[in-house]
């Protein structure tokens, strides 16, 4: 009998179905992988699980009982426990490990009103010992990583008598070396009898983890695959179109270099290194979290100085000292997280699609200062129109896109105007496998600059890419890496 | 989950939630009104909607004032202070000094915006959080305006802490400043109200800097990174408040005719009020210049009404207070619902 029986479950924001009949089994002991572009229904279906949201039809039954959770709290205290994404929110800062492990118990009573250090000490490291993994009860939690933060969000799990652990795209902000210890802990924890239910895209995790994967579309489950998983057909299915060739052929660039860094240094004491970018040419940068992907970037977009070495944009010496420098001299930098670097809040001026592409360009385009006139409306339109943007217009808020359509819109920002380099952090960061080849078309069929990419999935270099580099320590190596193949791989 | 074009599907609920939101000041606004007139026929003559107008005019400019530091994600506390210092600094300056109209008006404004630009450099270059540096310079002005006379009101004929008697008097055309009408009709304060309220609309709305002032407040590393100067950004928004600031100073005191030390004691709150009531005008939930006026007008034709209707005086902060719980009720409580 499985663990957890969906059937027919439907879900509508007003006219939008986000949920139309989806039906699902879990059994005890195993992962599922739930595939879906974004707004499939992945999000919703998992909601509805959690108790945030309440179905409209359909029912749910877990362990033989029926299953229809009214709050978050309701689903814990049935077995159904939801370890989201944003993983800050487990606890914060000023709170020790070991506070935000029982936090929990701090809030619903269980435990004593007054606390000692060593029986709040001795109950996480109690935690830790049942769910089998080591954190630094005494750190404060402020100090841990996100890998480590999303393990303590599952030993609370875990202490909760969880029985099924729904993860909202694990690996998505952990390094490849965390990743590792992720899969070996959730291999466990299923081997123990737990069942896993989580969203990813990515095929590492697909292949180290998944059983079974369901792939969504539309709101239902168009299909599942059992282990071998064959990948290029599950995205197939969930993108409901036939992949073309996911690698492209890498092209070769000789003749003068755009930009050309000699001897640079990104912090003092790191090795000196060579980079040479030529027009038309892409170039991915890959590395584990803190090598230095976001700083080089950073630092050939004047946030931050370099350690020693020196800069040619055009054959000419380059020292940016402000971003805007930067702009001014043709280099344009799309940050990484787009919320944080690049979007302004809900609802606040603009929010909207036009003033979020024309923010650089506002200069450019109304040199007298003051906004007369539709240029802005029409070079929204454009990238509309060129990037393929799922939108109602101009003016339709960038929280009414889905994520690859903001991300569209902020490659879109950059395009608007013509430039030497474009360096883009992690640009696929939230984005679906049908706007990712969307995104990648658009940056490679530009010829005229060149565009240097971090990303910390070699996957995505592959896909992109003409020229994969590894960064290591602030240095980037010409040196080959066990995870791609040889080839991809040249200084 | 995203909803694609949910402003184009958003079923009928939520969109007359959303209209509501947008005009329910304006339908207060005219119940109110109406509401007035019928008990008190004298309130809607053109005499006391002018009275009314010029009662809210400081109020609104400083309230403009306020709605720019918002606008770049700051806010600033000193501007009452500000307010009051810049009566006492115009009253010195001409009956201490002598000084006519045309050598204190710009003094007076150049007094603000160097406090703006003192509030700016403890902001953005010593990184002092906004409210609290604000705060401080809220208290140092409160201070300073009482040392120069040794804490006396300036009046013609003031005796100076050196035992001397001060010979200068309020420039006659100064005073025209706040007591001239313009056709007999329209006061020269609400003018100035009106043309700081076209100027700084313009500014706002329609041009880059307004753009990217409130690109500062929304997400200042996005600011940043599409190439702009966010410190001179801020530094502009807290100038152009001191400045406005000390301009409802010179109108005060061009009211008043002469330095009273206790002039501007609620300046602070009434214009940060209105700024607040602002967020609600058009269901914008951020700041607007806009806004801001129609929150001043707001506050002013209530208050003017309940007068009328015999009031007494003592009621009037608490007016104020529950209107701006309501203004703030209106703008975040209703659309909460509908599911993000």
């Amino acid at each position: 009998m499985p663990l957890l029986r969906i059937d027919g479950l439907a879900h509508a924001f007003g006219p939008t179905k986000a949920l139309a009949g989806a039906s699902l089994e879990i059994r005890s002991g195993e992962i599922v992988a739930l595939m879906g572009a974004n707004g499939a229904g992945k999000s919703t279906l998992v909601n509805v699980l959690a108790g945030t949201l309440a179905a409209d039809h359909g029912t749910m039954t877990l362990a033989g009982r029926p299953y229809a959770p009214r709050s978050p709290a309701e689903a814990t205290d049935a077995g159904v426990v939801t370890v989201h994404q944003s993983t800050e929110r487990v606890g914060a800062p000023g709170l020790s490990v070991a506070d935000a492990l029982l936090l929990h118990a701090y809030a619903d009573g269980s435990a004593p009103f007054f606390l000692s250090r060593s029986a709040v000490r001795r109950k996480a490291a109690a935690m830790l010992e049942n769910a089998g993994f080591a954190l630094p009860l005494d750190r404060d939690f402020a100090e841990l990583t996100a890998a480590d933060r999303q393990l303590v969000a599952i030993a609370r799990a875990l202490s909760r008598q969880a029985s099924l652990l729904i993860l909202d795209e694990p690996t998505a902000s952990i390094s490849g070396r965390e990743s590792e210890r992720l899969y070996t802990i959730l291999r466990r924890l299923r081997d123990d009898g737990l069942a896993i239910l989580f969203i990813s895209h990515r095929i590492a995790d697909l292949n180290a983890l998944a059983d079974r994967a369901v792939v969504m579309r539309g709101g239902t489950v168009v299909g599942e695959f059992a282990r071998p998983i064959d990948f290029d057909r599950a995205v197939e299915t969930m993108i409901g179109r036939p992949l073309r060739a996911a690698r492209p052929d890498a092209r070769s660039f000789q003749g003068a270099p755009v930009l050309e860094l000699a001897g640079v240094q990104l912090v003092a004491g790191s090795t000196p290194f060579d980079l040479k970018l030529h027009p038309g040419e892409v170039v991915a940068v890959t590395g584990v979290l803190g090598a230095g992907k976001s700083r080089l970037l950073q630092t050939i977009f004047g946030m931050r100085h370099l350690a020693a070495g020196t800069m040619r944009l055009d054959g000419k010496a380059y020292i940016p000292a402000t971003p805007a420098d930067a702009i001014k001299a043709g280099i344009f930098m799309a940050g990484e997280d787009r919320h944080r670097s690049s979007l302004m809040p809900a609802d606040w001026p603009g929010s909207n699609l036009a003033p979020t592409i024309s923010l650089p360009h506002l200069p450019k385009w109304y040199p007298l200062g003051f906004l007369l006139g539709s240029r802005e409306r029409y070079e929204a339109q454009r990238a509309i129109d060129t990037l393929g943007i799922k939108a109602s217009g101009p003016e339709a808020p960038m929280t009414s896109l889905s994520g690859g359509n903001q991300q569209k819109v902020i490659l879109g920002r950059w395009n608007a105007e013509p430039s030497r380099v474009l360096l883009l952090d992690e640009p696929f960061q939230g984005v679906d496998v049908g706007a990712r080849h969307d995104i990648i078309t658009a940056i490679r069929a530009n010829t005229e600059r060149a565009t240097l990419i971090a990303t910390s999935d070699p996957e995505e270099a592959l896909e992109v890419a003409d020229r994969i580099l590894i960064i290591d320590h602030h240095t980037l190596t010409p040196a080959h890496h066990a995870e791609l193949p040889a080839e991809a791989i040249e200084a | 989950m995203t909803i694609i074009n949910s402003e184009n599907q958003s079923p009928l609920s939520e969109r007359i939630s959303a209209a509501v939101r947008a005009s329910a000041v304006f339908i207060l606004l005219i119940v109110m009104v109406t509401g007035f007139a019928l008990a008190q026929p004298a309130y809607i003559n053109v005499t006391n909607l002018m009275s009314i107008l010029q009662a809210v005019s400081v109020v609104a400019i400083l309230g403009a004032g306020v709605t720019i530091t918002l606008a770049v994600g700051g806010f600033d506390l000193s501007i009452g202070a500000v307010a009051a210092s810049s009566v006492m600094a115009a009253s010195y300056s001409m009956i201490v000094w002598g000084l006519g109209v045309y050598e204190t008006v710009p003094l007076v404004l150049l007094f603000g915006a160097l406090v703006g630009l003192v509030n700016a450099f403890l902001i953005v270059r010593l990184r002092v959080p906004d409210l609290l540096a604000t705060l401080a310079m809220m208290f140092l002005l409160t201070g300073l305006q009482l040392i120069p006379t040794a804490g006396r009101s300036i009046s013609a004929g003031l005796i100076l802490p050196d035992g001397s008697t001060a010979t200068g008097a309020y420039d006659p055309a100064f005073l025209l400043i706040g007591r001239s009408s313009f056709f007999g009709v329209v006061p020269a304060p609400v003018v100035i109200m009106a043309l700081v309220a076209i100027v700084l609309f313009v500014l706002t709305e329609r041009t880059r800097l307004g753009r990217l002032l409130f690109a500062t407040g929304g997400n200042e590393l996005a600011t940043r990174l599409a190439g702009a100067s966010v410190p001179r950004l801020k530094t502009l928004a807290y100038v152009l408040s001191g400045t406005l600031a000390s301009l409802g100073g010179i109108i005060v005191a061009a009211r008043v005719g002469r330095g009273d030390v206790s002039s501007g004691a609620s300046l602070l709150m009434d214009s940060v009020a209105a700024a607040l009531i602002g967020f609600a005008v058009l269901g914008l939930r951020c700041p607007n210049v806009f806004g801001t006026i129609v929150g001043a007008v707001f506050v002013g034709l209530l208050l003017n009404g309940l007068t009328m209707l015999n009031a007494p005086y003592y009621t009037q902060d608490f007016v104020k207070g529950a209107v701006l719980v309501g203004a703030l009720a209106l703008t975040y409580g209703l659309g909460r619902s509908q599911a993000r």
